[in-house]
């Protein structure tokens, strides 16, 4: 049994310094070198060179107080702490009969509705509804399109260009097949303000 | 046009799978029969102390088991007390003693139940040196014991059923490490993220402060999904864009979680020279798979439920880029294999959807189950399934030309009976208890009513099962639910695999039966039926009074 436990501690410990030290270190190194724009986060730059966030992480667009602002696109609600806080990543975890949940995607509706200028019933269903997440970079195209007037307005753009760059942002489902079609509300954001400079 | 998306992703993993499983199922195979070791294992070999040519009893591959999952416990609950103290910390603190002892017994037990939220929980060095290594090892343990069941079904008349550090090292050089530094890198070229810089802080567009948490969580992710772990790196576990970035790293993830479960049978049927009944086994579990996957999607679809319904549809808790079907697909995967991981809040599922996956999970988690675990849960399940066959056609029950006798069938009995009693003991005993009761309807439980009443019972069977996802509403970091998950785990786990490990032993002492006639066909498309229908009601009516008052009462209420 001694032998055993000695055994049991040196394995262990070898291949804890295998798995647990070279092999993710050593994938590091390589990562850094093969693909350091993944590795590292898949960060947007503006055009002064400033890292302005990841492509991946979703972010809000709410003024202080926690009003959306107009000029930009918005992303979907966020359960991430007060709203795309990215150290504390989830979902709501309410369930399909929860009355928070049910009062929650009612005003939102509402709200989103009287935003936008179109009726509830055009409202689609990822903007009443938070991610498992709360970071998600993406809203639906539907969502995506209810949105264009409003933007176009409070940036003086026509509507068709501030149209076909929601098209420029969209993208289609993977290898045709996989996945939702999808508009990326952080890049397509800064195309607009780059669109201003 | 919605069911096309459902199958063609379905269909996408499924030849990939196709494709790999005669290889790796062979290839497995080889690496547990080959007599001949690589160098760098001698050299591991001479450093453990450990002759690789010797073999062990059952009791002795069973005490190696035991103490090998101790020390690792022991390691990882010291790191996490000792974290702020540990390099690349993160200036996170020291892990309470029962957190840690819940983690502790989580990974080590290969379910990877977490009840902190990592990414303010754990720095670097717990992550790597101790969470990432449990799930190489811990999924490792699992392959070597299913290998050691499979040799015992194998031998005639022979006392030993292999040796565990020889399994244990070559399960882990040769198997999880290639394929996860492939896995790691095609994650990474997919955008999920490979560094060690901290937390960055930006400036967002709308000029806000955004605080990003990198760090190395690709090579996590490899492991977490290859080895059926479901450890996530962030709270939001597969959902994260930095785990999980686009639909097609979903599905490669999804067809991760998969791959080693589903070419088990393949493994089998080589090593003991007998395809049949590993064929019986595989299309067993690809029907249950299926019926899973498709109840899912078609309750997610459907939507209903108050909150669905007034959305327009059944989106709260999923993230754009995967969809419905991305996420149904992904959450059969996660709940019939042991994996755990989520990349959507099952807490919000529609009553039912959120009812499939719990019954995912109770059906014994073999379809197709998790590493190792899958194929030896399935072999007992088989043991029995022979064993009634025989008694209906009046023959002598007979697998792979062994006996099934008055023990073998009194371990399978008793291996069946370790899952629905724990968890419905441990939850009743929780909820009697006048303190812990009021505890958890207040505090723990996200939901109220029947759906409080579900997340409880999701998080008592994916614990005790191995599982680890789990409906996050529930808040389970308490000193009670610490405990009594970690120690559910613990008996979960190495219960059934001492019951194994016995089996393996009792079935490698017996002679083989000369096959012929009079043998049972366990084959035929007959058998499979009886097998599917067998598993599903040897698991369901156990946990009917708690489907009844949770999902059932909530869904149709």
């Amino acid at each position: 049994m001694k032998r055993t436990i000695w055994t049991g501690i040196r394995a262990t410990l070898v291949l804890t310094v295998i798995l647990g030290v070279v092999y993710p270190l050593v994938m590091t190194g390589i990562a850094q070198v093969i693909f350091p724009h993944q590795a590292n986060g898949s960060p947007v730059t503006a055009s002064d060179g400033t890292i302005v966030g990841s492509s991946l992480i979703g972010q809000s667009f709410s003024d202080a107080t926690g009003n959306p602002l107009p000029q930009y696109f918005q992303p979907r609600p966020s359960a991430a702490g007060a709203g795309y806080n990215a150290s504390s990543s989830g979902g709501s975890n309410q369930g399909p009969e929860s009355p928070d949940l049910i009062a929650a995607i009612a005003q939102r509706r509402t709200e989103i509705a009287s935003f936008n200028g179109v009726l509830e019933s055009e409202v689609p269903p990822d903007a009443v509804t938070a991610s498992a997440s709360g970071l998600d970079p993406d809203i639906s195209p539907a969502y995506a399109a209810i949105q264009v007037n409003r933007v176009a307005t409070q940036r003086d753009l026509p509507i068709d260009k501030v149209r076909s760059l929601v098209q420029q942002y969209t993208q289609g489902r993977e290898l045709g097949y996989i996945g939702d079609s999808c508009v990326n509300v952080v890049e397509l954001n800064l195309a607009l303000d780059e669109l201003a400079h | 046009m919605q069911w096309v998306w459902a199958i063609t992703s379905v269909a996408t993993v499924a030849i990939a799978l196709i494709v790999v499983y005669r290889p790796l199922g062979d290839y497995m195979a080889w690496v547990f029969s080959s007599t001949k070791d690589w160098k760098v294992e001698r050299a591991i070999y001479r450093i453990i102390g450990v002759d690789s040519h010797s073999e062990q009893s059952w009791q002795a591959y069973l005490r190696a088991v035991l103490v090998f999952s101790c020390v690792g416990m022991l390691l990882l609950y010291a790191m996490q007390r000792l974290q702020p103290w540990l390099p690349y910390s993160l200036g996170l603190g020291s892990i309470s003693p029962d957190l840690a002892f819940n983690t502790a017994a989580s990974f080590v037990g290969n379910t990877n139940w977490q009840a902190y939220s990592p990414e303010s929980t754990v720095g670097y060095t717990v992550q790597m040196a101790g969470l990432s290594v449990q799930c190489f090892v811990s999924s490792a343990v699992g392959l070597a014991v299913a290998i050691a069941l499979v040799r015992g079904l194998a031998r005639k008349g022979a006392t030993t059923i292999g040796n565990f550090w020889v399994d244990l090292v070559r399960a882990n050089l040769r198997i999880l490490l290639p394929l996860s530094a492939v896995a790691a890198l095609v994650l990474i070229a997919g955008g999920t993220i490979q560094n060690l810089t901290g937390f960055t802080d930006i400036t967002t567009i709308a000029g806000q402060l955004q605080t990003l948490p990198n760090g190395p969580v690709a090579t996590q992710e490899a492991i977490k999904m290859l080895g059926t772990n479901g450890g996530g790196f962030y709270n939001a576990n597969s959902a994260h864009p930095f785990e999980n970035p686009t639909a097609w790293t979903n599905l490669f993830q999804v067809f991760l979680l998969l791959v080693i479960p589903f070419a088990s049978p393949r493994t089998f049927g080589k090593m003991v020279g007998d395809h049949r009944l590993g064929s019986a086994i595989l299309a067993t579990m690809i029907t249950l798979f299926l019926a899973a996957y498709a109840a899912l999607t078609a309750f997610e679809y459907q939507g209903l439920g108050t909150a669905p319904q007034l959305a327009g549809g059944a989106m709260e808790g999923k993230e754009v880029r995967f969809g419905i079907v991305g996420s149904t697909l992904f959450t059969a995967a996660t709940t019939g294999t042991t994996g755990g991981a989520t990349n959507s809040t099952l807490d919000s599922y529609t009553a039912m959807g959120g009812m499939v996956s719990l019954l995912h999970m109770i059906l014994g988690e073999v379809s197709p189950g998790g590493v190792g675990s899958g194929l030896y849960t399935i072999l007992i399940m088989a043991v029995i399934a022979v064993f009634i066959v025989g008694l209906l056609l009046g023959r002598t029950p007979v697998m792979l030309g062994k006996r099934i006798g008055v023990r073998e069938i009194k371990l399978a009995s008793l291996a069946i009976l370790v899952i629905p009693v724990l968890s419905l003991a441990g939850m009743a005993i929780s909820f009697a208890i006048p303190a812990i009761h009021h505890e958890l309807v207040n505090q723990v439980m996200g939901n109220s009513g029947p759906h409080g009443l579900t997340e409880t019972t999701y998080a008592f069977v994916s614990a005790t099962i191995n599982n680890g996802s789990s409906f996050a509403g529930f808040g389970a970091n308490t000193p009670w639910l610490n405990v009594v998950l970690g120690l559910l785990i613990l008996l979960g786990r190495f219960l059934v695999i001492a019951i194994v490990l016995a089996m393996a032993g009792s079935f490698a002492a017996q002679d083989q039966i000369p096959t012929g006639v009079g043998e049972l066909p366990l084959h035929s498309p007959q058998f499979v039926a009886f097998f599917v229908a067998l598993i599903i009601f040897v698991a369901v009516p156990t946990f009917f009074a708690v489907l009844a008052a949770g999902p059932f009462a909530e869904g149709l209420g």
